[in-house]
């Protein structure tokens, strides 16, 4: 039988604002622990949540950025649980009225296509607490440095078909939050975790089958991984005529497999209630116009405008729009350069490949966009040739200066003085009399294939540094 | 010096009379003496109390008095006080010393005023007749063998055995009228938002308001004018300007339109009790009111409303108290889960776990729309018929409670007869008015009380009414027996 997966992602995407959702604590990553943590976040008595506007004004940033319709008025609700690590007792989320309503979402496929997802709802909440178990002999050690933290919430509609458009999904909303600037979805960090709703139904089929959720997957690598595994699970009990019981799992990256969590644990009955403490979020249209003034050009528009205007294929549009300082970095490249084509693929071969090996963030890169497109047009003015250039990035990645720097020093200057490249033209020819001969028997096709020879012994000669337009020219006058 | 109203001290220590320290000295030594009795009292802390008078002696010696510089206040125990413990009436929070003042106590701590102490209270400010108190009953001083009323019974009973000036109290169903009516002293239940809530330990979120208890209408006046106002930290506190709340106290009564409910004198109210309320009516009618019948076709549905929201709400506000951070935790425990069941089922009374349930079971799936969301539904039909009859009149009038001060003991078995006590106040937490109960006269020696409930933001149009009548009678000026000159 033939199964097609049907899959919905949760993404829990933390919201980089200065401060708590609720409280003035500061929000930045690794601080010992509870030292981040107000009278607020520790759910003293009489303490009361007060709304951060820069969280409100993220969240309505999302829905712009996705032409999702924004809430006018959003509520906030309680879900209420008892866990360590959930200072109140319980978490202040959005329920019945989400501040983002439907919207959907193009994303590029490796394939150059687009896929379009639905996203049904994406509402504000809180972060919890940490639970630390280890270093505390049999006890449980709680961390409250990101109780409070501010959470946006963003559902897709079961519109996911396979692992790679999970995938897909996931890096294009990468990209669109840290455009927006509303996050810096840092997934080894917490940014952005992933909880995985999936079922399968017969192809050709329009019910759902029963679900399951797997809880927290905070990688890419992970989330690919989870699905396949989680496909061949359903896939195997369905074959084998049971039935998927829905449940919440865990997918452990160790063991490569998911596993169902014990149902004590997921057998809550939240009790979801509007929060007495805060008031519902009232936004009008001149607060929704002056955000959506402020919003940068966005991915999708991005790539769409490098097709158009600098040519590209829509693969390097996808890969360069991709994030907002590696698309800035590339016009800057082609404006210092002025061939969009060359820079494009510099960038992503040469640049990419380098900050990869290194481990480097783009940021850290020890080129700049100026200095790569200074390289880049002195292969332009033939000052040197596409292979030295290769050496002399090596040179500029070292700390060596700018390409001029580089090929003065080094001296790969180009050789094109005509008298330098005559004689080591006629010495090829002196040393090759046999290939001479072959070249002077054959036709203009082979002779094209033949010629190509003469050229890499010159080449070989000069290290590379002859001019190879003029090695042609003189070839082809010496050659007869 | 303990039978002068705050009015009457502050004016005393503005000509010099006597001292902030005199009044701290004079009162601690009558709760010294006297509260063993009445039990109002959870904390006093002596040399914090002379402290804060000394500090208000110089600031007055440098010219800098405010109205309540150097007036003793005492607090109920659900405002968290700085550096002093603050238990709520329960063992939950037995040891709990906040690091932080609610802004009420940071605004009084502004103005000079002193901290006499923390009253006794309902456990959470659940209960209406101060006997769910982890630290005993508070006992009525007009006859120890009756409740003060509650939760702010402590507050009540302190003010009217004279232990205290003022205190303040604060109002989920009727928690500051309806002791208030129970003791002979007049309070005031402002209307939901004016009074910051932040540090004020919550039993309902969206009913609770903090108030003035004192013995009279300027009194409360006064306590108000330094409460009130917006607090950015409190989402649901108003940011309407506040008035002069004694600015407006001398106004005449002519033609002021007051609605009398019918269902508010209806069965349920004592004969005589309704009596003297009807006494109370004549003389405002005396001083140029007019009497108006109106309806609240909806009174009927309040108890039901609010014991469905006060629950919910307040099953999930006391949730935080687990154990894990402050306040009480089980000894020894063997896992989360006991952890949790046995620190709560040690911490929290009996009236806290009934409510918890409660609020729980009418919040669960497949409840909530039968119960939250209908009482949600009902509690707008009620605050509608009060708007309705602001239409046609300035405020409404009626009983406080359906009777004087009932015995100890006598409903604590009876949760049912226990929260009919309220059937006069709840409907106006339900609708977020200001309220305010004053004596209105005596039922065999125990005094009972007439409450005027205004639309929001009246505060001032219900001190003045007060004031008014408070001007022309003497019942808030009656003091109960035995108490009086027990100390001269």
């Amino acid at each position: 039988m033939a199964w097609e997966s049907v899959i919905g992602l949760e993404v829990h995407l933390q919201l980089a604002t200065q401060s708590k959702i609720f409280s003035g604590s500061p929000t930045t990553f690794g601080a010992e622990p509870n030292t981040q943590a107000s009278a607020v976040d520790l759910a003293m008595p009489g303490m009361l949540p007060v709304l951060n506007e820069m969280a409100v004004k993220s969240a309505v940033k999302f829905g712009l950025g996705i032409g999702a319709r924004i809430c006018r008025r959003s509520v906030f609700d309680r879900k209420n649980y008892f866990y360590p690590d959930l200072p109140k007792g319980y978490q202040i989320s959005q329920f019945e009225q989400p501040i983002v309503g439907k919207g959907t979402f193009d994303i590029p496929m490796d394939d150059g296509s687009v896929r379009t997802i639905g996203i049904t709802r994406a509402h504000l909440e809180e972060d919890a607490g940490k639970s630390l178990h280890e270093d505390f002999h049999g006890q449980t050690g709680i961390d409250l440095n990101r109780a409070g933290t501010p959470l946006l919430e963003i559902v897709t509609d079961p519109d996911i078909r396979t692992a790679a458009e999970a995938v897909a999904y996931l890096k294009a909303l990468h990209s669109l939050v840290t455009y927006l600037g509303i996050s810096d979805g840092n997934m080894a960090e917490g940014s952005m975790r992933c909880d995985i709703n999936i079922s399968l139904r017969q192809v050709g089929s329009e019910t759902m089958g029963t679900r399951a959720e797997i809880k927290n997957v905070n990688s890419f690598r992970f989330v690919e991984k989870a699905i396949h595994h989680e496909i061949e699970r359903q896939t195997d009990i369905l074959e084998d005529g049971g039935s998927i019981v829905q449940e919440t799992r865990l997918y452990d990256s160790d063991k490569d497999e998911t596993r169902s969590m014990r149902s004590k644990e997921v057998a809550n009955d939240y009790r979801y209630f509007p929060e007495p403490d805060l008031l519902p979020v009232v936004i009008d249209e001149a607060y929704i116009q002056a955000v959506a003034d402020e919003l940068p050009e966005l991915p999708q528009e991005k790539r769409q405008r490098f097709v158009a205007q600098y040519a590209l294929s829509s693969y390097d549009a996808a890969v360069l729009a991709d994030n907002r300082e590696l698309a800035d970095y590339f016009e800057t490249v082609t404006a210092a350069c002025g061939d969009a084509k060359i820079a494009a693929n510099w960038v992503q071969v040469e640049l990419l490949g380098q900050l990869n090996r290194g481990e480097l963030a783009l940021r850290d890169s020890p080129v700049s966009a100026e200095d790569l497109g200074g390289l880049i047009a002195r292969i332009l003015d033939n000052s040197i040739s596409g292979k030295i250039a290769k050496q002399v990035f090596e040179g500029m990645w070292q700390g060596e200066g700018s390409a001029d720097d580089v090929i003065e020093a080094r001296g790969l200057k180009q050789v094109s003085d005509s008298t330098e490249l005559e004689a080591m033209v006629d010495a090829v020819i002196a040393d090759n009399r046999q290939q001479v001969e072959q070249y002077l028997a054959a036709d203009e096709a082979k002779r094209k294939k033949l010629v190509g020879f003469f050229v890499g012994q010159v080449m070989k000669i000069s290290k590379g540094q002859a001019n190879p337009k003029i090695v042609n020219e003189l070839l082809a006058s010496k050659l007869v | 010096m303990h039978d002068l109203t705050v009015a009457e001290l502050a004016q005393g220590l503005a000509s010099g009379q006597f001292s902030s320290v005199e009044i701290a000295q004079a009162f601690l030594a009558r709760i010294n003496t006297l509260d063993e009795q009445f039990n109002s009292f959870i904390t006093v802390d002596e040399d914090a109390t002379l402290a804060a008078a000394r500090l208000a002696d110089e600031r007055r010696s440098k010219g800098t008095a405010d109205a309540l510089t150097g007036i003793p206040i005492a607090h109920k125990d659900i405002f968290c006080t700085e550096g002093m413990r603050t238990s709520c009436g329960s063992k939950m929070l037995d040891n709990f010393i906040p690091p932080y003042d609610a802004t009420v106590i940071a605004r009084f701590n502004a103005v000079g005023a002193v901290t006499l102490g923390k009253t006794n209270m309902d456990e959470f400010a659940m209960g209406s007749s101060n006997e769910s108190s982890y630290y005993g009953a508070v006992r009525n001083p007009w006859d120890v063998t009756r409740v003060p009323g509650g939760s702010s019974g402590g507050s009540a009973a302190a003010v009217a055995a004279m232990l205290a000036p003022a205190a303040t109290g604060t109002d989920t169903g009727g928690s500051i009228r309806q002791p208030a009516a129970l003791c002979g002293i007049t309070g005031l239940k402002p209307t939901y938002g004016r009074v910051s809530r932040l540090g004020m330990i919550a039993f309902a979120s969206s009913l609770d308001q903090g108030g003035p208890m004192a013995r009279s209408a300027l009194d409360c006046a006064m306590l108000l004018n330094a409460m009130a106002g917006h607090d950015p930290k409190d989402s649901t506190s108003s940011a309407m300007p506040v008035e002069d709340y004694c600015a407006q106290l001398n106004t005449p009564l002519q033609g002021l339109r007051i609605g009398l409910p019918k269902e508010y004198f209806g069965d349920g109210l004592e004969a005589t009790t309704g009596q003297r309320v009807q006494n109370a009516l004549d003389e405002l009618q005396a001083l140029g009111a007019t009497l108006v019948e109106v309806s609240l076709p909806h009174s009927q549905l309040t108890v039901p409303t609010y014991y469905v929201i006060a629950p919910a709400e307040a099953s999930t506000n006391l949730s935080r108290f687990d154990g894990v951070r402050y306040g009480h935790r089980c000894a020894a425990p063997v896992d989360l889960h006991d952890l949790y069941t046995r620190t709560r089922e040690e911490g929290f009374g009996d009236e806290v776990k009934r409510r918890i349930l409660v609020g729980t079971y009418a919040l669960s799936a497949g409840y909530y729309d039968a119960y939250y969301k209908k009482a949600q539904q009902v509690r707008r039909l009620i605050k509608e018929d009060f708007m309705q009859c602001f239409d046609s009149v300035d405020l409404i009038a009626g009983p406080t409670t359906p009777g004087p001060a009932f015995a100890l003991g006598e409903k604590s078995n009876d949760p049912v007869s226990m929260y009919l006590e309220d059937v006069y106040t709840l409907a106006v937490n339900l609708a977020g008015l200001p309220a305010l109960s004053m004596p209105a006269g005596l039922v065999g020696g125990l005094p009972v009380g007439i409450q005027l409930i205004g639309p929001h933001f009246a505060e001032s149009r219900l001190l003045n009414v007060a004031h008014q009548f408070q001007q022309h009678t003497d019942w808030h000026r009656h003091t109960p027996e035995g108490t009086t000159g027990a100390i001269k």
